[in-house]
């Protein structure tokens, strides 16, 4: 790609590494309109005003024949496992509007309780203790194949019911998803067949899953989804699961993965957390503005909108850059400074309005266990390539691969 | 003004003087900071007073956060009484006297007590504003009174009776007009709220007023309606409005009296003839100020919103030399609510509204966002069990938009403009 427009730019892997001096660029104009009519909204006050407004859908996803920087290989995944004609109607909550929307979140979000994510932290805890034990002897790993990636899949796995022996299964699938995501690899044959196979397989394991658990329910969220009486069908259970199996580890590598970069990179951080783990929870928050896992994402206006003096048309479809928004200089003093001790950091790294991420309190669980046990546990880690390769995914970036060389493993 | 100050005193040691303190050191202020405050605690927060605290769902040391860093001196359990802006010292109860190169004004507002003074001391008979009331009060409903009386169609009133609810005790709520609520709410939305309330199993009597009330020794025992109704209680709240903190300022010269203390757009404080009292600020529910989003009206807003985002214009402003160099304050009021197991948000004033529309949800469901209308633009909104939209309506009244606001939008069915 090579790229003529701003927008071009930051999809192209190349600046992979470091979009930030590109979305600074794009800031000078908050609401750009596209050459196929797409809108890139990246400054702070806009974006927090359009993402939670109700103008602006997320289920009439613009069509990505018409429109080319929207093509939106997750949709395609997610809605993949149910057959052509039925696929509008089923799609994962995060791609439907209210009311469905809202009663597909509720029955979700009842299985999330505070209680159980909670009670996650321990099962977190033991997880990273076996993969961090796993490095011992090591003097190379790279995090993410051997950490960040396995971490939130097993994490998910558990909060699913997803029997242990069937777990290196689901890990195939989860890698597989991962690679469909990446925007390059969708329009060669060979792989979309691959990935409709592996979303086949996924989707009726699920449905035996399903089965299982309606005999004999057990303590996980598909036994409480599978049974709730006022219950989904079986096409939104499917999509339902394999959206909290893809969202809740596509993210969480990222939030891993991007924290030990950005701790290697400013050493009296890591120090700092490692001395002082109470801090871990701000130290997360700034990492969601500063490094996020999701950098944007595609929503549709229903009507025509009026923002920062520009007006979107009807049909438009909308990229919001989140990430663009959350180092927006007008929003924070020093937007590229890495500030664990920001006060009133109202980052956009979650989302926000009706689709704020459902997973948040796992998720900062799951990178606070990390990291924490990482800083604590590893002797002299180094960053033996900086930058790493990147995925090339740019909506959900992070890094491929984290090489870094050890000195030793600490005793838990 | 001096160019820096050196000494900055906060008069009101609690939201508002706490938050400007905070931002004030964000800021960079190195000089002495000093915190009045008439109350023994430290800062606290009084919004779980009437909600979690009376629930003994915590404490009554609702204790606010203070940055490790803030360097500030607490003169606690004094009252200031006296201040000569000509002189810029404040006086303190103790007879200290405090110089200053800047002042704020944060002395908030107290309970109106029962106007029958005789019946206000009875035993039983409570006002709800500070710690020590929610921990008296609370201790109180733990010790299972027959039947609680609250007094005040309120959101502090209301928000008590849902408590009360969930404590099982038997509650009735008086409320002097014909809706509750409805000062903040508007009748349709308040009648919805009384609706729940009622169904949740409180005793709402709507335009009723108390007549006397009858005591055993030193006890609250009853209490007669204007109607000639008897109720029997020993334990009574009444949440009958706020009075403003504002005596102390008797004799300075400042422009304040039972509806605060007037100030221009940038919470400088006035003196009677109109001109700005040098170096006198003002911040929270005890202010009145030019708001920008009503064509300047002047408006006091008791919200805990409205209180911290005054502080900071204030601190900014306190450290920004002269005028020109100032922000105006222009916080959008917004404030929520919880009761009954609902939600309750709204941004703008509905004050003055002459049209009402439900944009999302229904009435019947009870999960809404509603708009609200006054000649043609858009004043406010509120939402009840679903405030994510509530941002996009903010910035439509922020913009003064047309009424009704939004159109075309998800979940809306078709929009009919009513009367609030
Ligand atoms: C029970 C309760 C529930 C509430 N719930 C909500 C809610 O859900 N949402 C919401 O938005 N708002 C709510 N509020 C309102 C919110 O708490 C107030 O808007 C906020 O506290 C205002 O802060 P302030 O600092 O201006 O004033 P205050 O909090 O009133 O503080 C003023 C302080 O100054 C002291 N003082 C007064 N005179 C003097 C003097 N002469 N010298 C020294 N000190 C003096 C006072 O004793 C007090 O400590 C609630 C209030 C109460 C009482």
């Amino acid at each position: 790609m090579s790229g003529s427009t701003l927008f071009e730019r930051i999809l192209d892997p190349a600046n992979r590494a470091n979009p930030y001096p590109l979305y600074a660029e794009m800031r000078k104009t908050p609401v750009a309109r596209q050459e196929d009519g797409t809108y890139v909204v990246s400054t702070h006050a806009e974006l927090a005003r359009l993402i939670s407004d109700p103008r602006i859908s997320s289920d009439d996803l613009p069509d990505p024949r018409k429109f080319r920087w929207t093509g939106h290989p997750v949709t395609d995944l997610l809605v993949r496992p149910v057959r052509a004609e039925i696929r509008k109607r089923h799609r994962p909550f995060i791609f439907r509007d209210p009311p469905d929307h809202d009663r597909l979140r509720a029955q979700v979000m009842r299985c999330f309780t505070p209680e159980r994510v909670r009670g996650m932290r321990d099962k977190t805890q033991r997880i990273t203790d076996d993969l961090i034990g796993k490095m011992r002897g090591k003097g190379r790993i790279d995090l993410v194949d051997d950490f960040s990636y396995p971490l939130p899949v097993t994490v998910i796995c558990e909060l699913l019911g997803v029997p242990p022996e069937d777990e290196p299964r689901f890990h195939g699938w989860a890698t597989q998803l991962a690679t469909a995501l990446e925007p390059n690899q969708r329009d060669d044959a060979e792989t979309q067949a691959r990935n409709e196979v592996c979303f086949n397989e996924i989707a009726d394991y699920i449905r035996d899953l399903i089965k299982d658990k309606r005999k004999a329910p057990q303590e996980d969220i598909l036994s409480d989804l599978a049974t709730d009486r006022d219950g989904m069908n079986d096409y939104d259970l499917i999509a339902t699961a394999v959206l909290l199996l893809v969202a809740g580890h596509e993210t969480t590598v990222n939030l891993i993965t991007n924290g030990m970069l950005t701790l290697l990179r400013f050493p009296g951080h890591l120090e700092r957390l490692r001395a002082e783990p109470e801090t871990a929870p701000r130290l997360i928050e700034e990492l969601l503005r500063y490094e996020p896992p999701v950098h944007y994402r595609t929503r549709l206006a229903l009507a025509d909108i009026p923002v920062a003096g520009t007006t979107i048309p009807k049909d438009a479809p909308v990229i919001l850059l989140l990430a663009a928004g959350s180092r927006d200089p007008l929003r924070f003093p020093d937007p590229d400074r890495f500030d664990p001790d920001r006060p009133d950091n109202r980052h956009l790294g979650f989302g926000g309005g009706l689709h704020y991420c459902v997973g948040a309190p796992l998720a900062r669980i799951e990178a606070e266990v990390a990291l924490v046990s990482l800083v604590r546990r590893l002797k002299g880690p180094s960053l033996v390539k900086d930058p790493p390769p990147y995925r090339p995914g740019a909506s959900l970036r992070g890094p491929r691969h984290l090489p870094l060389a050890l000195e030793g493993v600490a005793d838990e | 003004m001096t160019a820096r100050p050196e000494r900055i005193v906060v008069v009101g040691a609690s939201l508002a003087g706490l938050a400007a303190a905070h931002r004030l050191r964000e800021r960079g202020f190195a000089g002495s900071l000093t915190l009045v405050g008439d109350e023994p605690h430290l800062p606290y927060d009084r919004p779980p007073l009437s909600k979690q605290v009376l629930r003994g769902l915590c404490t009554a040391d609702t204790t606010l956060p203070r940055h490790p860093d803030l360097r500030a001196e607490f003169r606690l359990g004094r009252p200031a009484t006296r201040l000569d802006p000509a002189a810029r010292t404040v006086e303190l109860g103790d007879g200290s006297r405090l110089p200053y190169d800047r002042l704020l004004i944060a002395t908030g507002t107290r309970a109106r007590p029962w106007p029958a003074s005789e019946e206000a001391a009875l035993d039983g008979v409570f006002t709800l504003r500070g710690r020590d009331d929610a921990r008296r009060l609370g201790a109180r409903l733990q010790a299972k009174p027959r039947r609680v009386v609250l007094v005040g169609g309120g959101f502090i009133g209301f928000e008590m009776a849902s408590t009360c609810r969930d404590l099982r005790l038997p509650v009735t709520l008086l409320v002097r007009d014909a809706v509750p609520l409805a000062a903040a709410l508007g009748p349709r939305l308040g009648g919805l709220v009384g609706e729940v309330a009622r169904e949740k199993g409180v005793d709402l009597r709507l335009k009723t007023e108390i007549e006397r009330m009858e005591a055993e020794g030193d006890r609250l025992a009853a209490v007669t309606l204007k109607d000639g109704e008897r109720i029997e209680t020993d334990c009574l709240v009444a949440a009958i409005g706020t009075l403003r903190n504002v005596e102390w300022l008797d004799g300075s010269g400042l422009e304040a009296d039972a509806k605060g203390l007037r100030c221009d757009a940038f919470c400088r404080a006035l003196l009677r003839d109109g001109s700005v009292a040098a170096g006198v600020f003002a911040a929270g529910d005890v202010a009145r100020w030019p708001n920008p989003h009503d064509d300047d009206a002047l408006v006091a807003v008791e919200h805990w919103g409205n209180a911290r985002a005054q502080a900071e214009t204030v601190a900014d402003n306190m450290l920004a030399g002269d005028a020109s160099a100032m922000r105006r304050h222009d916080h959008l009021p917004d404030f929520w609510s919880q009761q009954f197991g609902l939600t309750i948000k709204l941004v703008g004033l509905t004050e003055g509204a002459d049209a009402f529309a439900v944009m999302h949800g229904s009435l019947e469901e009870r999960r809404l966002v509603a708009a609200f209308g006054r000649d043609g633009r858009t004043i406010a909104a509120a939402s009840i069990d679903s405030a994510r939209w509530l941002p996009a309506y903010k910035a439509a009244i922020r913009e003064r938009a047309p009424f009704p606001p939004i159109g075309d939008a998800l979940d809306q069915t078709r929009i009919r403009v009513q009367d609030p």
